[in-house]
Formats: C-alpha cells, structure tokens, sequence
C-alpha cells in the first residue's frame, strides 16, 4: 500500500560494519602479545621445561598400585563427599535458583539472592575448603561443607537462568486457570525445566567428584591427601595410579551422567 | 459519558441476564498516557459467540486480558456473576479465573507434558498443589478429561505429549483444558490465526458447539471477518483502542470494515 523509498544517496550495504567490535578484537590481541611479554616466556625456558617434564613422565611408570588399600579408602570417601555434596548443593539450590529468577519473583527478592549466589560463587572451592577445615577441624565434613558451597554458587545460578528461560505463554495458560502459585510451579514451570536441572545436576556431580579429590590436600578428606603425601614423596609411580583411578571414575560418572539425561529427556 | 454509563446499565438490567459480562469505561495504559484501551463500554449477552474483530495492534488481546486479569487494567469495571473482575486480588482472583476458560492463539499448552496432564491442568484452580505433583487427580477429572477428548475428536490421544501433535490437534487440546474448568465464559484469543483455513472453521465449529451445549458466552479476538461473520451471533468492531461497531452480523456494512480497518484497498 505504502511504499517507502531507499534513501537516495550512497550505495546500498547489506551488513553495517561493527567497528566498536572490531576494535574489541584489537585490542584483546595486543593485549595478549603484551601480557605474553611481561611473564617473560622464552624458548629457551620452555625446552628446559619439556626436558624436566619427561624425566618427571618417565619415573611415574609404570604405575604403582602396591598401595591399593589406601588408594581404595581414598576413592571411596571422596566419591562420598561429592555424592552427599551434591545432593545437598541441589536441595537448596532449587528454592534459591527460584529465588533468584526475575520473571516469576520481584526484584527485592531476586537481587539478594542474586548476591548470595554471587558470594557463593566468588571463591574457588579449595579456598572455601581452607575456611571449612580452620573452621570446623580436618576430615571430609569440611570438604563436604566447602563442596555444598560451590555447588550453590554454580547450580543456583544455572537454575535461576533455566527458569528465566522458560516460555511465559505456557504459565500464563496455567495461570489463567486460577492455578495458584506452587500450582503453576509444578505444572508450568517444572516440565520445562526439568530437563535442563537434570543436565546441571550431572554436571555438578561431575564437577564434585573432580574437586573433591583436591579438597583433601587442605585437609578436607578423600583421595587428595593421599595423591599430595605421594608427590611430596617424589613417589610418583602412585601418584600415576592414584590418577589413572580418578579418570576412570570421571569416565564412569560421564557415561552414568548420559543414562540419566537420556532418561529424563 | 455519564449518560451512556447509566444506559449501558439499565441496557444490562432490562436485558435481564444475570450471566452478561458487562464493561464499563475499562481502560488500560501500559505506559502512563498512552491508552491501549481507551474507555470500552460493552454489554455481553449470557450466551451466543461475540466476535472481535479489528486491526492489530488495536488492543483486542489486552481487552480479553484484562477480563480474567492476565493484565491488569488500568480503570474501568468488569461486571460479571455479580462480581467485579477488575476489584478482585489473591484468593478471590483465583477462585474467579477457575471459572473463566481461555483458548490462546500460540495453544500455550505445557509442551513437556501429555495430553492428558494439559487438560488435568483445567482443574488446577480446585486440585493442592502436591496432589497435581503426585498426579493424584480425582478420578471423575480423569473421566471427564477422556470424554473430552473423544468430544474434540482426540481419542487415544491422553498420553501423547503436546509437543508431538500438530497445531489444529493443540488446539482442540487448548480448548478441551478450558473446558475442563466448567467455566462461565470462554474467552479465545485468536484461536484460528495459526491454523489453516480448514482446520480454522473446524475449531470454531467446536468452539461453538461448546458454548451451545453449555449455554455460556464465548467471546472470540478473530482476524478473519467472513469466519467471525459465520460463527458469531455479535460482532464487536475495534479501532485505536475504542469499540466503533457493535451489533448483529448482518449488520456489519462495508463502511464499517473501513471504519474498523481504514482504507479499502484490501476488500477486493
């Protein structure tokens, strides 16, 4: 009906060029030349680096498993602090994930828990784990404590995210039935998050179950005691076997993780 | 203004009908100065299909909003059942809306969940909160739900997921979950703008049926004139957030579509 026509001045351009994002680039890269410089990496540093890594390689094998009774304990308590971690690092994530997302909650509610999450987050785990042990005395307790944490600062934020997400038109049908509000919880919200926590869930698992073998080097129980007493002790034949063990339980949890997303797809 | 308030009333009490949807001077601005509805007076009889038609953006999908309160109005009264829909908060907005089934354009059916849980969420606004979690519906809900699915010509369908049907499918699931709340008024919005032609007079013919069977009012946002022409007992023309033509079908002259739409280049 109405036609507008092109301006009339100047060949037509498809895509406008991003210069403010060009500059970005820029920037980044002289940014790494100049970091790069400043830590003083040199060729000759890093030949002598690679020769003391392969004599450090070579007196790991072959492996050592004289120790598998130690090696075995170790496992099995780190396997338990990431399981019970992560379980309790889900349970209240869920109520604050919810908590924390703004489209079904105001912002006086969200923001705090916005910060809470953040304060959680804004720690790498082993430095919690050195809070918990001073805090709380050596064992896997403390590393359960320090693993919960972390678990809070990565799944709520996650689930908060999930939940912003979701299609608003599915809860406002539910909604409009008179639905209430853990009603609409359950049947509008829930169905379509529940794949995604299931995802984040195995995730964290995951991430658990690798950082509860470091927690035990500050002295938060499982494995990581055993594998940091083995490299003090230049025995680095175990300390190959105590790794080989943590990648096959890696493995192991990856291919379960698959089972249980693939189920609750 | 004064006078045609107080005639839209006397309108509502000679009519005699206790179960019309009466507006009164509804408005609504998203942003403070810039109505969306300016001021809607309308009457709604008991019963029968209203249409309403008019262009986009002209604020139809916020009038039928704003009945069951999914947006807020600004101003205005929204009788019905004896009740004011625009005064209502909380407990007593919810125990209202239970009674107030809504058809949407999009289905906005749960995608992750069956049939059968879709329609089940029609009862929600009567079921707690942990027996919908545990799925412990009461079996005459679970009952009903398959006969309305052999109603919408869905049977056998209860443990598909929503997400694996086809849009006219979702939609006569959409509207057999209204239906499921037993409701006093059916509003649809857009029902058929997604759907083929074919599949478009199919689901108002339900939608229809429906609002015969039960004798409740259904009020239909519609894009397509000659489909609201053929279904509706009343039309409801809008333009710039005003009602500019209200009455029978038949009614709805030539001048009146450009009154509603402006120009004329599109009526061939």
């Amino acid at each position: 009906m109405i036609v507008t026509d092109p301006p009339a001045s100047g060949p037509r351009t498809a895509f406008a060029p991003n210069w403010l994002a060009r500059l970005g680039w820029i920037a980044l890269a002289v940014y790494v030349v100049y970091a790069g410089s400043q830590l003083g990496f040199s060729a000759a540093r890093f030949s002598t680096g690679l020769e003391h890594g392969h004599r450090f390689l070579a007196r790991m094998f072959p492996p050592n498993f004289g120790r598998w009774e130690l090696i075995y304990d170790g496992i099995l308590e780190s396997l338990q602090i990431a399981v019970i971690a992560t379980f309790f690092g889900i349970l209240i994530s869920l109520p604050v994930g919810l908590l924390a997302a703004r489209n079904l909650m105001p912002a006086w509610v969200s923001w705090p828990m916005r910060g809470i999450i953040a304060l959680c987050r804004s720690f790498h785990p082993i430095i919690v784990a050195i809070l918990f042990v001073k805090a709380i005395g050596f064992g896997a307790l403390a590393g359960v404590m320090a693993l919960i944490v972390a678990s809070i600062g990565f799944i709520s934020k996650l689930f908060a995210e999930a939940i912003e997400e979701i299609s608003l038109k599915q809860v406002e049908a539910v909604r409009a039935t008179g639905a209430g509000f853990f009603s609409i919880l359950i049947m509008g919200v829930q169905p379509q998050v529940l794949p995604r926590f299931i995802g984040f869930a195995t995730y964290q698992l995951d991430s658990n179950l690798r950082n509860s073998t470091m927690v035990g080097i500050v002295g938060g129980g499982g494995i990581g005691a055993a594998l940091f007493t083995a490299y003090q002790r230049f025995d680095f034949d175990v300390v190959l076997a105590i790794l080989i063990v943590i990648v096959s339980l890696i493995m192991v949890a990856e291919i379960v993780s698959g089972w249980a997303r693939r189920v609750f797809q | 203004m004064q006078a045609q308030v107080s005639s839209l009333a006397s309108a509502a009490s000679q009519s005699d009908d206790s179960r019309a949807l009466v507006l009164r001077g509804l408005r609504k601005e998203y942003r403070a100065g810039q109505p969306v509805l300016r001021g809607i007076d309308l009457v709604l009889p008991g019963s029968g299909l209203t249409a309403i038609i008019g262009p986009s953006g002209t604020g139809k999908s916020t009038l039928i909003r704003c009945i069951n309160r999914l947006v807020p109005p600004t101003s205005g009264e929204i009788l019905f059942r004896g009740q004011d829909l625009a005064k209502l908060s909380g407990r007593s907005l919810r125990s209202a809306r239970r009674r107030i089934g809504m058809v949407f354009q999009e289905y906005n059916l749960v995608e992750r969940l069956t049939v059968m849980e879709n329609l089940l969420c029609g009862r929600l606004g009567y079921v707690s909160a942990w027996r919908a979690w545990l799925r412990k519906f009461p079996a005459q809900d679970i009952a009903r739900a398959f006969d309305l699915l052999d109603a919408v010509g869905l049977p056998g369908f209860a443990t598909r997921r929503a997400d694996a049907l086809s849009g006219g499918q979702r939609q006569r699931v959409g509207i057999a979950r209204a239906i499921m709340q037993e409701p006093d008024i059916i509003l649809a919005d857009e029902p058929t703008s997604s759907l083929d032609p074919k599949t478009s007079v199919e689901i108002m013919e339900i939608l229809n049926r429906f609002a015969t069977e039960r004798n409740i009012p259904v009020i239909v946002n519609i894009h397509n004139v000659e489909l609201a022409k053929r279904f509706a007992s009343r039309i409801v023309g809008m333009t710039g957030g005003l009602v500019v033509y209200d009455g029978p079908p038949q009614g709805l002259s030539e001048a009146d579509l450009k009154t509603i739409y402006g120009g004329e280049n599109w009526m061939e």
